[in-house]
C-alpha cells in the first residue's frame, strides 16, 4: 500500500458522549486485558470565561491501536468504529477524511503509527 | 479433532448480562458452546449495529470465575460465608417443601417475591408468586421510585404512558416520511453516557441532535447535554415541579399554548365547585344524574350543559362552552353555588409561579426560565425526555402532571416528533404493569386482597400491582396485619444497591424464616439466603420482549453448566405450586403472550423482530383523534373523563389535590434549615456510569477499569473550603450514616451540591462475607418511608450532607 492511501480515523468529539463502547469493543476484539485498550476516552472539563465550563469527551487511539487491520482487510470497520454509540468515529483514507474536516467543526483526524 | 465452526446467533439483549432494560439486537459468535464475541446487529432497527460497553464485555461476564454454577444451601448463620453446594433437585425440593409449609401455616401472602429493577424478571417473578398464590410482588426500592410512578402518573391524567418519538415505531426510522425531527427536546434529569433509559435507546437523542434537534437541559450538573444546550437550567434538586409550573406560567401568560388542543382534547371547560373544590357532577344537579357525567357552562343559553361520559359528548350540540369564568349553579337541594372552570383552576395553580418566584425556589435564573419556556413552546414539534430523578422525589405525580401539561398544551402529544403514547408492541403484554393487564395474572382477584400497601394508596389499587415497598419493610417488623415469613429474592441486592437505609434491610433479612436468592454472582444480600440458585445470562435463555417496540424474542445462544435461566426456574416451581398451572411448556406461555401479534414464538424468533402495523393501537400517531385509545372505540383518551385531564378525576377520588402543585420536599435547606446548619451541602446520589448497571459489574475487569472507585463529585471551591484534593478519600456524612468515597474535584457539579455514585460494593474483597457493602454505600445516608401522599417517590436526589477528608488511620483497608 502506498503511503498516499494510508487510512486513519476521523473523530467527531462534539458528539462523543463518553460511553466507553470504543474502549471495551477494542478489548473484546483484540483481547486486551484491562486497563490495556487501543482506545481511551479522555474527559476534559474545559474552563471558559465567566466561570463557565464545557464537558468534552475525546476518544483517543492509543499506541496499541492498529485500526483492527484484521477487520479492515475483510472490509469491516474497526471494532470501535462499528460499535460507537454516537457514531462519532469514521474509518477511511486519510485524504478523504481530511476533506470531511472542512465540513464540520470540532473534529480531529488521527493517523496510525 | 476436527476444527469446530463459529456460529452466529441473533438475539436480543435483556438482562442478565448488560443489566439493562434491553432491546439491542446482537450477534452472538458461539464456538463450542462458548461466547467468542458479541457484536451489535447492523440490521436491527433499535441499535443499528451499535452496542454499549456492558454488552461488549459479555465474554468476561459469562465465563467469570466467580459465577455461581451450582445451587447452594446455607449451613452457617445468616450473613456468614457458610454454604455448601447441593443438586438442583435437592434445592428445588427444599424450596417447595419450605414454601408449602409457610403457605399452609400463614397463607401465601406471607411470602414476598422481590426483584431489583424490572427487566426480564418482572413477568417470571409474577408468574411464580401468582402460582404460589401471593399477590406480594415487590420492587425493592423505597417509594417504588423508579419508572412505575411515572407510568402511573401519566395513566392517571392522560390514560396512557408516553415517551419521546425517535421514529422507533416506523420502518426506516428517521427516513420514514411520517416522521418529523423535533426542533427542540427538553432533557429533564437524564445523563446520556450511561446510555439507555426506560426501554429507549439513549443515543437516539444524539441521532436527533445531528439532524438538528436543539436541546434544553434541566440538570444541576453540567452534563454532556448541558454543555451542548441552547438553554441549560441548573436546577436545585427536588424543585422540578416549581420549574414545570414556571414554564406553564410563561406559556399561559404569553398564550403560547395550542388553543384547539385545549378546547377539544382537555377537560378545561368542566366546572369545579368553589364550595367543595371538587368537580361538579350531573348527580349534584339532578336526582337521576350520573356521578360519571360532568358539567360545562353554555355561554349561548347561559345554562349548565352535561358532559355525557359514555357518549363522550356534551348533551347539547353546537353549544358554546365557557373555558373560563365563574358561574352560579343550582344544586339538587336548591342551593346555588359558584363554580369555576377547570382551566381557571389550572391557570390559578400556575399563577403564583412567576419566573422570579421560581428562580428563588429552583436557583434557575428567571430570564433563562422564560427563554427556555418560549423556545420549547414555539418549537414544532418538540419533545421532553425525563430521567429517573422525576420518580426520585415524593410528590412525583403532581410533578409529572405539570410536565405532561407542557407537552399537551403545546400540542405535542402523539404527534410526529413529540411525546407519543407508548404501549407494549402489538399489545402483547406479559404481566400486569400500570395501565395494562397481562397474560400472567392472579387466578382470582380475591387473592389480591392482602397485597401490602394496596389499600393505603390510590394508585396501588388502580395502576400499580406491586406491594408498596416501605410498607413491606414496616410489616416485616410489625407483623401487622399478618406476619411476613419468607422472601424470594431474584436479581435483587438490597444491601448493596436497591435498598435505602441498608442496615434496616439487613435487620429485615435477619428476621425472616426462609429466603431464596436467585442471582448470577454471590452478593452481600445472598449471604442471608437459605437456598441460592444460580441464574443465567440473556444469552443462555429464551424470552419475549414487547416493551415498547419492536416485538422481539430472546433466543438461546449457549448454555453454562449448572446455571438455569430465571424463567425456567420460576416455570418449574410455578408448576409445582399450582396444580392447575396453565402452561405445559415455556413456548406455550410465550405463544400466549405473543397471541395479539398473530405470531407464535417460533415464527417471531425466525423473523427476529416486528413492528406493529399501521393503524394499530400500539403505533403512533394522533390516536386520540383516531379513536383507538379507549376501549369504547370513541375518540379521546383512556382517562375516566375521556380527556387529557388538567384536573385529575382519579386524584380527586383518592382525596388528593387534583391540579399540579409544588411542595418543598423533605431534607432540603428550605424544609430542614435545622439540619442544613450541620449538613451544609445538598447531597444528590446515583449519577450513572456507563460501566455499571446499578450494583452490577464491579467484578468485570474491562468495566471496573473504566470507573474503578466509588466517586463523589465536589466543586473545586467546595473542595478547597473542606481541604480536599482530587483523588483523596473523603467521608460523606449525615444524620443517617456515613460512607467513604474518592473525591473527584470537578466543575461538573455546582458548589452547593455533591453527587455520590450508588451501588458500590467490593466483590474483590472476599475476606468479608458482605464484601464491605456498608462502606461506600451512599444509601446509608438515605432514609426509607418518605414516599409521597400517593405512596410513590423517595428522596434519592435531594438530601443533605457534610464532607470531610478521611483522617489518617480511619481508612478501611
Amino acid at each position: 500500500m502506498s503511503k498516499s492511501n494510508k487510512n486513519g480515523m476521523l473523530i467527531d468529539y462534539e458528539y462523543c458522549t463518553g460511553c466507553f463502547s470504543c474502549t471495551v469493543a477494542c478489548c473484546q476484539e483484540n483481547g486486551w486485558e484491562a486497563p490495556l485498550s487501543g482506545m481511551k476516552v479522555m474527559e476534559i472539563v474545559q474552563d471558559l470565561p465567566k466561570d463557565k465550563a464545557y464537558l468534552t469527551f475525546l476518544p483517543f487511539p492509543t499506541e496499541l491501536c492498529v485500526l483492527c487491520n484484521h477487520r479492515t482487510r475483510q472490509g469491516l470497520d474497526p471494532a470501535c468504529v462499528k460499535h460507537c454509540m454516537a457514531n462519532c468515529l469514521t474509518y477511511g483514507p486519510l485524504k478523504e477524511l481530511a476533506g470531511e474536516l472542512e465540513k464540520k467543526p470540532r473534529m480531529v483526524l488521527w493517523s496510525p503509527r | 479433532m476436527g476444527k469446530s465452526k463459529t456460529t452466529i446467533v441473533k438475539t436480543t439483549t435483556w438482562s442478565a448480562g448488560p443489566g439493562c432494560h434491553g432491546g439491542c439486537g446482537v450477534l452472538a459468535h458461539i464456538k463450542d458452546n462458548r461466547l467468542v464475541k458479541l457484536e451489535g446487529d447492523p440490521d436491527h432497527p433499535w441499535n443499528q449495529g451499535r452496542l454499549c460497553a456492558r454488552a461488549l464485555a459479555m465474554t468476561q461476564y459469562i465465563d467469570h470465575h466467580d459465577r455461581l454454577r451450582a445451587p447452594l444451601k446455607r449451613v452457617g448463620k445468616r450473613g456468614e460465608d457458610q454454604f455448601v453446594e447441593i443438586s438442583w433437585e435437592e434445592a428445588l425440593d427444599t424450596i417447595e417443601k419450605k414454601m408449602n409449609t409457610i403457605r399452609e401455616a400463614f397463607g401465601p401472602e406471607s411470602m414476598i417475591f422481590s426483584m431489583g429493577t424490572g427487566r426480564d424478571i418482572g413477568p417470571w417473578i409474577c408468574m411464580l408468586a401468582y402460582a404460589y398464590g401471593s399477590p406480594n410482588v415487590m420492587f425493592a426500592l423505597s417509594g417504588n421510585a423508579c419508572y412505575s410512578p411515572r407510568i402511573a402518573a401519566l395513566d392517571t391524567i392522560q390514560g396512557d404512558y408516553s415517551v419521546f418519538d425517535a421514529a422507533q415505531w416506523l420502518p426506516g426510522r428517521y427516513d420514514n416520511p411520517e416522521y418529523k425531527v423535533p426542533e427542540c427536546m427538553i432533557i429533564w434529569g437524564y445523563n446520556i453516557s450511561a446510555t439507555c433509559p426506560d426501554n429507549l435507546f439513549g443515543h437516539w437523542i444524539i441521532d436527533l441532535m445531528k439532524k438538528g434537534t436543539k436541546i434544553i437541559t434541566i440538570d444541576p450538573r453540567l452534563s454532556w447535554f448541558a454543555s451542548r444546550s441552547e438553554h441549560w437550567l441548573p436546577i436545585r434538586p427536588g424543585t422540578d415541579a416549581a420549574l414545570a409550573l414556571g414554564f406553564l406560567h410563561v406559556i399561559i401568560k404569553e398564550q403560547l399554548y395550542d388553543q384547539t388542543f385545549l378546547e377539544t382534547w382537555t377537560d378545561a371547560p368542566r366546572l369545579v365547585r368553589n364550595d367543595t373544590g371538587k368537580l361538579l357532577r350531573e348527580s349534584d344537579m339532578t336526582a337521576d344524574g350520573s356521578t360519571e357525567n360532568f358539567v360545562g357552562f353554555d355561554l349561548q343559553t347561559k345554562t349548565p350543559v352535561i358532559w355525557n361520559t359514555i357518549r363522550q359528548k356534551f348533551s347539547i350540540e353546537d353549544s358554546n362552552i365557557a373555558l373560563t369564568g365563574s358561574f352560579d349553579i343550582r344544586l339538587l337541594n336548591g342551593d346555588i353555588i359558584a363554580c369555576t372552570t377547570v382551566w381557571d383552576q389550572f391557570k390559578d395553580s400556575c399563577a403564583a409561579y412567576t419566573p422570579e418566584t421560581v428562580e428563588k425556589i429552583t436557583f434557575v435564573p428567571a430570564n433563562d426560565i422564560q427563554k427556555a419556556a418560549r423556545f420549547y413552546a414555539k418549537a414544532q414539534p418538540a419533545s421532553i425526555h425525563w430521567g429517573v430523578p422525576i420518580d426520585m422525589t415524593p410528590e412525583i405525580t403532581p410533578l409529572c402532571h405539570a410536565i405532561a401539561a407542557l407537552w399537551a398544551l403545546t400540542g405535542n402529544l402523539d404527534v410526529p416528533g413529540g411525546n407519543v403514547f407508548t404501549r407494549a408492541a402489538f399489545n402483547a403484554v406479559a404481566y400486569a404493569l400500570p395501565g395494562a393487564e397481562g397474560v400472567i395474572k392472579l387466578k382470582d382477584p380475591a387473592q389480591d386482597k392482602p397485597r401490602i400497601g394496596k389499600d393505603d394508596y390510590g394508585p396501588f389499587n388502580k395502576f400499580i400491582w406491586r406491594c408498596q415497598t416501605d410498607k413491606v419493610i414496616e410489616q416485616i417488623f410489625s407483623e401487622d396485619p399478618y406476619p411476613v415469613k419468607g422472601l424470594w429474592m431474584q436479581t435483587c441486592n438490597p444491601l448493596s444497591g436497591i435498598g435505602l437505609d441498608p442496615k434496616l434491610w439487613q435487620k429485615a433479612l435477619e428476621k425472616l424464616d426462609f429466603i431464596v436468592g436467585v442471582d448470577l454472582f454471590m452478593t452481600s444480600s445472598l449471604r442471608y439466603a437459605d437456598i441460592i440458585l444460580p441464574a443465567a445470562t440473556f444469552l443462555e435463555k429464551e424470552g419475549v420482549r414487547s416493551w415498547w417496540v419492536p416485538l422481539q424474542t430472546i433466543n438461546k445462544a449457549m448454555t453454562v453448566e449448572g446455571c438455569r435461566p430465571d424463567v425456567e426456574i420460576n416455570f418449574e416451581l410455578a408448576k409445582r405450586f399450582d396444580p392447575d398451572f396453565k402452561w405445559e411448556t415455556l413456548h406455550d406461555l410465550f405463544d400466549e403472550i405473543l397471541k395479539p401479534s398473530g405470531m407464535s414464538f417460533e415464527q417471531l424468533a425466525e423473523k427476529g423482530w416486528a413492528l406493529p402495523p399501521e393503524n394499530h393501537a400500539s403505533r403512533p400517531y394522533f390516536r386520540h383523534e383516531r379513536g383507538v385509545l379507549r376501549s369504547d372505540g370513541k375518540p379521546g383518551f383512556a382517562t375516566p373523563s375521556g380527556k387529557f385531564e388538567l384536573y385529575s378525576t382519579l386524584r380527586e377520588e383518592w382525596g388528593l389535590k387534583a391540579v399540579p402543585y409544588f411542595k418543598e420536599p423533605p431534607f432540603t435547606p428550605v424544609s430542614r434549615p435545622d439540619l442544613f446548619k450541620t449538613y451544609p451541602l445538598i447531597l444528590s446520589t446515583g449519577r450513572r456510569s456507563p460501566a455499571f448497571f446499578h450494583a452490577e459489574h464491579r467484578n468485570i475487569p474491562w468495566l471496573r477499569a473504566l470507573d474503578p472507585d466509588p466517586v463523589v463529585e465536589i466543586h473545586p471551591d467546595t473542595a478547597k473550603k473542606n481541604d480536599i484534593s482530587n483523588g483523596e478519600w473523603v467521608t460523606v456524612e449525615n444524620w443517617m450514616g456515613t460512607a467513604r468515597f474518592k473525591a473527584k474535584v470537578t466543575k461538573i457539579v455546582p458548589p452547593w451540591m455533591v453527587m455520590a455514585a450508588h451501588g458500590w460494593w467490593f466483590p474483590e474483597k472476599k475476606e468479608d462475607p458482605l464484601f464491605h457493602t456498608f462502606e461506600s454505600n451512599i444509601n446509608m445516608l438515605i432514609p426509607m418511608n418518605e414516599q409521597g401522599e400517593d405512596g410513590l417517590g423517595a428522596p434519592i436526589k435531594h438530601l443533605l450532607c457534610r464532607i470531610s477528608k478521611e483522617t489518617r488511620g480511619s481508612a478501611h483497608v
